[in-house]
């Protein structure tokens, strides 16, 4: 029995090497001084649909990426660790989408590719750090999602059942559910593996047609006759179908009101001896505020 | 994130030395495999570009896998269990990352699931993957073994074993006896003829074998009955799934903890003949030793990469008398000396792997048609090369991380004596390079007769010819000097005829047709990237010029009649 499985990926800055340009001085994220990178609990979760595709030989896995074209970048590298083909989604008037403008996009070009068994995500990207998408992705389709996945500990394709480990608040909770249905990744699950020497210098050249100019197009036309795989698809609003009030800017309810800059100061600390006196002072204080207790 | 390799550019300028051109053009065979793999270069830029992507890879799970491992493997070690090698923890992460990364059968041809590249791309990963953990390379890059299997099996054999080691299966090299150490043609193992089974089977047991537990083993043994040297031994296969070697024990080491160092038991075990009965020792396993070689000064250079490195760090990080210890002049002449050692050696290094890489596809083209007398030509040039500069590739980088790690720990200061900091794990691990694959004082055995015989000297005076940029000029006019220096030496010892004699001032001989030839390469180097190498040049050449200072003057002023009081004992059996 074969799977046919979904993995959404994100293209994100690398909030995590945080350099002293990291921000503008209006307080939002300086793109430019941040490398764009893999979201990393998407990659958690391109390494569960892996491990299916291996245990479920003849599984097919298609990453889908919404962004701007550069955003392939994804598409390449989960092609480079076991991945069978991409989708990048990417239009202007796509932009400055918000989740619930995302995860409609984003449901529309699954509706398209079909036929999923399951569909696997990262539980939130570290630039918004929302966890909204997956979920409102479930909802769209109708479907049953699993979040703070950690695992998926059994898949029966003939029951259409799997069983999926996930983190909870001081432990984990192992939950069955029916298939197809939307799970998403924590980063606590297993880490994805390397990319593959093999499939790096096959899928090297892969490319989006919005990546690509026009002289690019022209010089590569024979070697995507030959090699198709090196053609990752693009889908615009149009080819999903997508109705324009839900996309983008418009579809997004969502508005910044503003960003601050907060700093945080040690103004509030006291310094205080140890006697036995200021200890007990303390420890009643700290009962008190419910600190400890 | 921490990569090996773009955190290294040292490695990258490699990839644009001009004769990589000659040495893709025939591992490619003009590029046959294009149309038939889908992993195949095109052409010239898109295989060197692809090494290049491979290459950054190997850095990245180098840095953020294997290294972030290589505490923990020290601290736990492998262990011997029912005869059987359970390898620490980490090891098996370790191994499941470099097989997903498909860094294995990195040499072999396509058709048998490799990867098709030549040695300096083998080389490059090689020595990242022992900047990380030198024990995790060891039981890596004994894939090497596969070459002399690829080389003399029949193809029978290369169907069955080479795809296997492609996907990620384990081999060793089971040469060494309790009583054949250095000295291989006292290996006793016996390999017996049985009629019955229709194969041969091993009886004795072998020590000291590194990762000796694996999938598929090399075996030297004694095949010839009432033999006692070197032409009475042949090679064979031992497959795992066959059963009948068991591991006794695992020694414990100084360094390189993660690979387990195995005494072996052989009942009965079924293997097969590799190659033509006789020529085990003399031609395979001399084979065998050379890849071996490289491999080790391989693992050295990445061992020195990674000395310099922690040492660099703790130098910065560091605070004495108000200010780091990197602004000291005691501290950073330790540093700068390392690192010139370091990029010296490393050009070294690539200069043997790009002979290698000649002279091997040339020989495997031979395997499919009669070579061209030019190519027969130059498959013997580059062959005499190759097995010249191995072992001064390998002594010389053996020595240099040795000394690397020692003063890696010295600008560490009592830190460094501490368990705690990783310059004592690369300090332990730093001391087996220049013992094993034959010590440095074999190394020098193998290179002496290119010393006497001139070749070195030609080659010195060949790459004295060597325009370098003029900033480099008066360096390259010392160097000729130093050159000048050695071929006098060389003459006095080869006049005197004295083989004792030479034999004790063999070393100083070596090193100082090493140290000449470094120069020549890291000259070279600065020429064409004076940012890269340029320090590391002149630091060199300034370190080299009191070295040749004192050899000359070592062997200058020793005389046959001296030699008596190095004797030890009068005794000479």
């Amino acid at each position: 029995m074969s799977l046919k499985i979904v993995v959404l990926a994100k293209q994100v800055p690398d909030t995590r090497n945080v350099g002293p340009d990291a921000m503008t001085p209006e307080g939002t994220v300086n793109r430019a001084a941040l490398p764009a990178v893999f979201n990393p609990e998407d990659l958690n979760a391109l390494e569960q649909a892996l491990r299916l595709k291996e245990q479920f030989p003849g599984s097919s896995i298609s990453v889908v990426t919404m962004g701007l074209p550069k955003s392939a970048e994804v598409i390449r590298e989960a092609l480079y660790r076991g991945a069978d083909e991409g989708y990048v989604i990417t239009d202007r008037c796509l932009g400055g989408a918000d989740t619930l403008a995302t995860s409609y996009t984003l449901s529309q070009a699954i509706k398209k590719i079909g036929d999923y068994d399951i569909i696997l995500g990262g539980r939130q990207a570290i630039d918004g750090d929302t966890a909204q998408v997956g979920p409102q992705i479930a909802e769209k389709l109708g479907l049953t999602q699993v979040t703070y996945a950690e695992e998926i500990l059994k898949l029966d394709p003939v029951a259409k059942k799997i069983v999926i480990k996930r983190h909870i608040d001081g432990g984990v909770e192992t939950v069955e559910a029916p298939l197809p249905l939307v799970v998403t990744v924590n980063g606590s699950a297993a880490p994805c593996r390397p990319r593959n020497a093999k499939r790096v210098m096959k899928y090297k050249n892969a490319t989006a047609p919005a990546e690509r100019t026009p002289e690019q197009n022209e010089a590569m036309a024979e070697m995507l006759a030959k090699k198709p795989y090196l053609n990752i698809t693009q889908w615009g609003a149009a080819e999903i179908d997508a109705d324009p009030e839900q996309i983008g800017k418009t579809g997004s309810p969502t508005n910044v009101k503003a960003v601050k800059n907060i700093v945080f100061k040690a103004k509030e600390s006291r310094t205080m001896t140890s006697s036995d006196a200021d200890v007990e002072g303390l420890i009643v204080e700290l009962l008190e505020s419910n600190t400890i207790g | 994130m921490a990569n090996f390799y773009t955190d290294n550019p040292e490695i990258k300028f490699q990839l644009s030395h001009p004769l990589m051109k000659r040495i893709v053009e025939l591992k490619e065979r003009s590029f046959a495999d294009k149309d038939k793999y889908d992993y195949a270069p095109q052409n010239f830029e898109d295989a060197i570009d692809s090494y290049d992507r491979v290459l950054e890879l190997t850095g990245d799970i180098s840095a953020n896998v294997i290294a972030q491992n290589a505490e923990d493997v020290d601290a736990e070690g492998p262990h011997c269990e029912n005869g059987r090698v359970r390898y620490a923890s980490k090891t098996y992460e370790n191994l499941d990352t470099t097989v997903k990364a498909g860094l294995n059968g990195v040499t072999m041809p396509r058709r048998y699931g490799g990867l098709n590249f030549p040695c300096v791309p083998y080389t490059a990963i090689n020595e990242m993957i022992a900047t990380a953990d030198a024990g995790f390379e060891n039981i890596w890059s004994l894939q090497d073994c596969i070459e002399t299997l690829y080389e003399f099996g029949d193809e029978d054999q290369r169907q069955r074993y080479v795809p296997r080691v492609c996907k990620g299966e384990t081999m060793s090299m089971d040469l060494t006896e309790p009583d054949a150490g250095s000295d291989l043609q006292s290996v006793m193992l016996k390999a017996t003829y049985s009629e019955e089974e229709g194969c041969w089977l091993l009886n004795g047991c072998k020590r000291f074998i590194t990762n000796g537990d694996s999938d598929i083993h090399l075996v030297l043994a004694r095949s010839e009955e009432g033999t006692k040297d070197g032409r009475g031994l042949s090679m064979f296969i031992y497959d795992k799934n066959q059963g009948g070697v068991n591991v006794r024990r695992i020694e414990n080491k100084l360094g390189i903890h993660g690979s387990p160092t195995c005494e072996l038991v052989y009942k009965n075990a079924k293997a097969e003949l590799c190659g033509s009965r006789k020529l085990g020792l003399i031609k395979y396993v001399m084979a065998l030793m050379n890849g071996a070689r490289l491999g080790i000064a391989a693992q050295s250079v990445g061992i020195s990469q990674a000395a310099y490195n922690e040492g660099l760090a703790y130098a910065k990080d560091r605070k004495q008398f108000g200010k780091a210890i990197i602004n000291f002049p005691a501290v950073y002449d330790m540093l700068a000396l390392m690192k010139a050692k370091l990029d010296a050696g490393r050009s070294l290094l690539y200069a043997t792997a790009r002979y290698v890489d000649i002279y091997k596809a040339l020989e495997d083209i031979a395997r499919e048609r009669t070579l061209t007398p030019e190519e027969r030509q130059e498959m013997k040039t580059f062959s005499r090369l190759a097995d010249a500069f191995t072992p001064l590739s390998k002594g010389m980088n053996s020595e240099y991380c040795n000394q690397n790690s020692y003063d890696s720990i010295q600008i560490h200061g009592g830190s460094g004596f501490m368990l705690e900091y990783a310059c004592q794990r690369l300090y332990r691990d730093a001391r087996i390079t220049s013992i094993y694959e034959g010590t440095t004082q074999l190394q020098v055995v193998a290179a002496i007769r290119y010393v006497t015989n001139g070749f070195y000297g030609q080659h010195i005076a060949d790459l004295e010819k060597e325009a370098v940029a003029p900033e480099f000029q008066a360096l390259k006019e010392r160097v000729a000097k130093m050159g000048a220096r050695y071929n006098a030496c060389v003459g006095k010892v080869v006049e005197l005829k004295d083989q004792e004699y030479q034999d004790l001032v063999a070393r100083h001989l070596y090193e100082m047709a090493a140290d000449i030839i470094m120069c020549h390469l890291i000259l070279a180097d600065a020429s064409k990237d004076a940012n890269l190498f340029g320090k590391s040049a002149r630091v060199y050449v300034n370190f080299v010029t009191a070295e040749i200072e004192k050899h000359a003057s070592f062997v200058e002023n020793l005389n046959p009649a001296d030699v008596a009081d190095y004797r030890q004992v009068e005794s000479t059996e």
